[in-house]
């Protein structure tokens, strides 16, 4: 097995992982942190690519043994998915301070009484 | 002087900028994001950012109208390409009809999002500074930005930056007041938005992957000569598509939407539904029909036309059941996103009256949506409440607030000759055109159904026991009024203007006839048997529904009286109809459910696009 295909099944497999843990996983933590491995995943797949295409121009002789567009393109992308993280974090630390809930299921018990006439009402949101 | 001369004077030397024109829409809502903590305090009674901001809008309103003028007038595309390098090695800016259209109608609704806002989100003189007061102008502008950088974009790593800025912009919006429940649903918001972009981002490494090229423009030229897609493409134009359908909140992937859209003060809620959900709605568009216009198989068009009718019914119904007036103008919201998606199925053949039905229909939900949902707003801070039971006698309070509202409501039902009555004829007319039948049928009890929650609720405005006190707790200001009034104006006489103007819709693209099509839409619209056709169905469910009210000399009870005190047979009806929808809809909004409908989402629309390759 040669090094982009072996590379490109870790990125599938990391995307799987990640998505069944962002579904299925109830604590809002895990489901950070399964966004962040589908976002490796994403990314090292984004690598192979840099890498296959560096290997198609490297074979073309000419001297370059990477495609530098996705490489700067992933940088970009770890940044964003470094801000989505840092603004998850947050809502959840803050989320956690309030109510003290860390999941996101849809029967959470009803918050603590709360300031504001709009309440929460049961047939609402919930 | 003709029509084309009177609206170019204005713009003369604005236009002579050509595409550098498109860099002022991405301009001002950064310089206004990096000033504000600079603006932030006391000054000016507080409001200085406030005043700033609206002084960017207005600038941005007159760049997206000078936009709009280059692009029909010139009749063909805008570009600008940044440092003057040529894709694929630089990244260009393009705005043809369709963007000029999203930009403009940004322009007008933040600008009037944040007129209403003025008053809301300056420093109170007496107390400390909020928060609030800062962050709310940082993310409007932050909001600003990304829609325009999502509408001018023209290359899919530029649109996925311009997708999560929304984002992140968007779901601090949600959790401003910071209360838990909304905390919890810009949380949710967050995280199923981020599985969107993170599938519309692997889409987008497949495609570079097979044709080592992000720009639309090379990637349709690249994809146009393939006799065959590739496995590879249709794997990534189904990630792309379902990411997308994610952040739209296109039935059943809403688990998010009603929540967050409900939850969040009025102004933001008002943006998060007229616009931000438009974004990635506009995405599935260029993606469909300027990536790869080819690609298009009925076997696609009907699985997205499918799920449209059925967020159409399903939104309408359970907004029915809403005891919240936000959580109601939410779940409309969900129905309304459904017609977007009636124009795939027809676009195969009726491309006209599609996309121009699918484009009003962006312009009158934005206009009436946001108006509703600032209307709300007023209504929930002068009563303290905004449970639709117990807002008897509010119209005594508010009259204009709820005329506006209800304005806005006509469009949404989709009456002459509102913009909603536009987009309802056109795609009628293109579903029989076409011999799709039912999804004129679908379109029609949607319009009936969007009457039936209109009436629930002026119903118990008008005849409801005045439960709410004479004067307002906190009385709106007559800015806020007349602006949410004018949005909902704005709604109602869309079909009134030019139908030469509705050509900015085909500048760029081949083949279509728009303004021809909304001048055989409106033609007939005034006819005494056409609006006694549309009306009479009206009426009766219009009565239908008065029927389930409980009349005011029945005693009033306690405040919040269960659903079933309404003797009536159609209160019987609905009530078992509630008990049948709510659990749907509770199950739907589970994130393993919607996980599990995303999925079988993907692996349908990787089989339909298949299908034709």
């Amino acid at each position: 097995m040669n090094d982009p295909t072996l590379f490109g099944l870790c990125g599938a497999a990391l995307v799987g992982l990640g998505l069944y843990g962002l579904l299925c996983q109830p604590g809002a933590l895990r489901k950070i942190l399964a966004f962040n491995l589908i976002g490796s995943g994403v990314f090292l797949l984004f690598g192979v690519i840099a890498l296959r295409g560096g290997g198609v121009l490297a074979a073309a002789g000419r001297g370059i043994d990477g495609d530098p567009v996705p490489q700067a393109l992933i940088i970009t992308g770890l940044v964003v998915a470094f801000a989505a993280t840092s603004i998850a974090v947050a809502l959840l630390l803050r989320l956690a301070e309030t109510s003290g809930r860390t999941t996101l299921e849809n029967e959470a018990p009803p918050a603590p009484s709360l300031p504001g006439e709009r309440a929460s009402r049961p047939d609402g949101e919930s | 002087m003709d029509l084309a001369a009177l609206l170019v004077t204005p713009f003369a030397r604005l236009t002579e900028l050509g595409g550098l024109l498109l860099v002022i829409p991405l301009m001002l809502p950064v310089v206004g994001l990096l000033l504000a903590p600079l603006l932030r305090g006391r000054w000016l009674g507080g409001g200085l950012l406030g005043r700033f901001t609206l002084l960017l809008l207005l600038l941005g309103l007159v760049a997206a109208l000078a936009v709009a003028t280059a692009v029909l007038t010139g009749d063909e595309a805008l570009k600008y390409y940044l440092g003057g390098w040529l894709p694929p090695l630089g990244v260009a800016l393009k705005a043809d009809g369709l963007s000029a259209i999203m930009l403009l109608l940004s322009a007008v609704v933040i600008l009037a999002v944040g007129v209403y806002a003025q008053r809301e989100f300056q420093v109170p003189p007496d107390a400390s500074e909020t928060r609030a007061s800062l962050v709310f102008w940082m993310l409007l502008m932050g909001v600003w930005a990304g829609l325009n950088a999502a509408f001018l974009g023209q290359d899919l790593f530029t649109l996925f930056v311009a997708l999560e800025l929304l984002t992140f912009s968007a779901v601090p919006l949600v959790a401003l007041d910071g209360r838990a429940e909304t905390l919890a649903a810009a949380l949710r918001y967050l995280l199923f938005a981020l599985l969107g972009s993170v599938l519309y981002l692997l889409g987008a490494v497949l495609f570079y992957g097979t044709y080592a090229t992000l720009d639309i423009t090379l990637l349709a030229e690249r994809i146009s000569g393939e006799p065959a897609l590739p496995p590879a493409v249709i794997a990534a134009a189904a990630l792309m598509t379902v990411g997308l359908l994610a952040k739209t909140a296109l039935f059943p992937l809403h688990l998010w939407l009603p929540p967050a859209h409900a939850g969040a003060p009025p102004p933001a809620s008002a943006i998060l539904s007229a616009l931000v959900v438009k974004a990635s709605f506009f995405l599935i568009l260029r993606l469909w029909f300027d990536v790869m216009p080819g690609a298009l198989t009925p076997m696609t068009a009907q699985i997205l036309g499918g799920l449209g009718a059925g967020a159409i019914l399903f939104g309408n119904l359970v907004a029915l059941r809403q005891a919240r007036l936000k959580l109601l103008i939410a779940y409309s919201t969900v129905a309304q996103i459904g017609y977007l998606f009636l124009i795939f199925p027809l676009a195969a053949r009726a491309e006209s009256a599609a996309l121009t039905g699918g484009m009003l229909q962006v312009v009158a939900h934005a206009l009436a949506k946001a108006a509703m949902f600032m209307a709300a707003g007023l209504i929930a801070k002068a009563l303290g409440h905004d449970r639709v039971r117990d807002l008897g006698g509010c119209v005594r309070v508010l009259p204009l607030t709820l005329l506006a509202f209800g304005l806005a409501g006509l469009s949404l039902i989709g009456l002459q000759p509102s913009g909603g009555y536009l987009t309802k004829t056109l795609l009628t007319a293109a579903a029989d055109g076409t011999g799709q039948g039912w999804l004129g049928l679908v379109i029609q009890v949607g319009g009936l159904l969007t009457a039936a929650y209109l009436f629930w609720v002026f119903g118990h405005v008008l005849f409801g026991v005045p439960s709410t006190p004479a004067m307002p707790i906190k009385p709106p200001g007559r800015a806020q009024e007349l602006v949410v009034l004018a949005l909902a104006l704005g709604a109602l006489l869309l079909g009134l203007v030019p139908p030469a103007l509705f050509d900015l819709v085909e500048v760029g693209r081949a083949g279509l006839e728009a303004s021809a099509a909304v001048a055989t839409a409106m033609a007939g619209a005034f006819g005494w048997s056409k609006l006694w056709g549309d009306v009479w169905p009206l009426l009766v469910v219009g009565l239908l529904v008065l029927g389930m009210l409980p009349w005011p000399d029945r005693p009033a009870g306690g405040s919040p009286r269960p659903a079933t005190t309404s003797l009536s047979v159609t209160g019987h009806w609905a009530a078992d109809l509630g008990t049948l929808l709510e659990p749907a809809d509770r199950g739907l909004r589970q994130w393993p459910v919607a996980g599990l409908s995303l999925l079988i989402l993907l692996l349908a629309l990787a089989a339909a696009i298949s299908t034709g390759a």
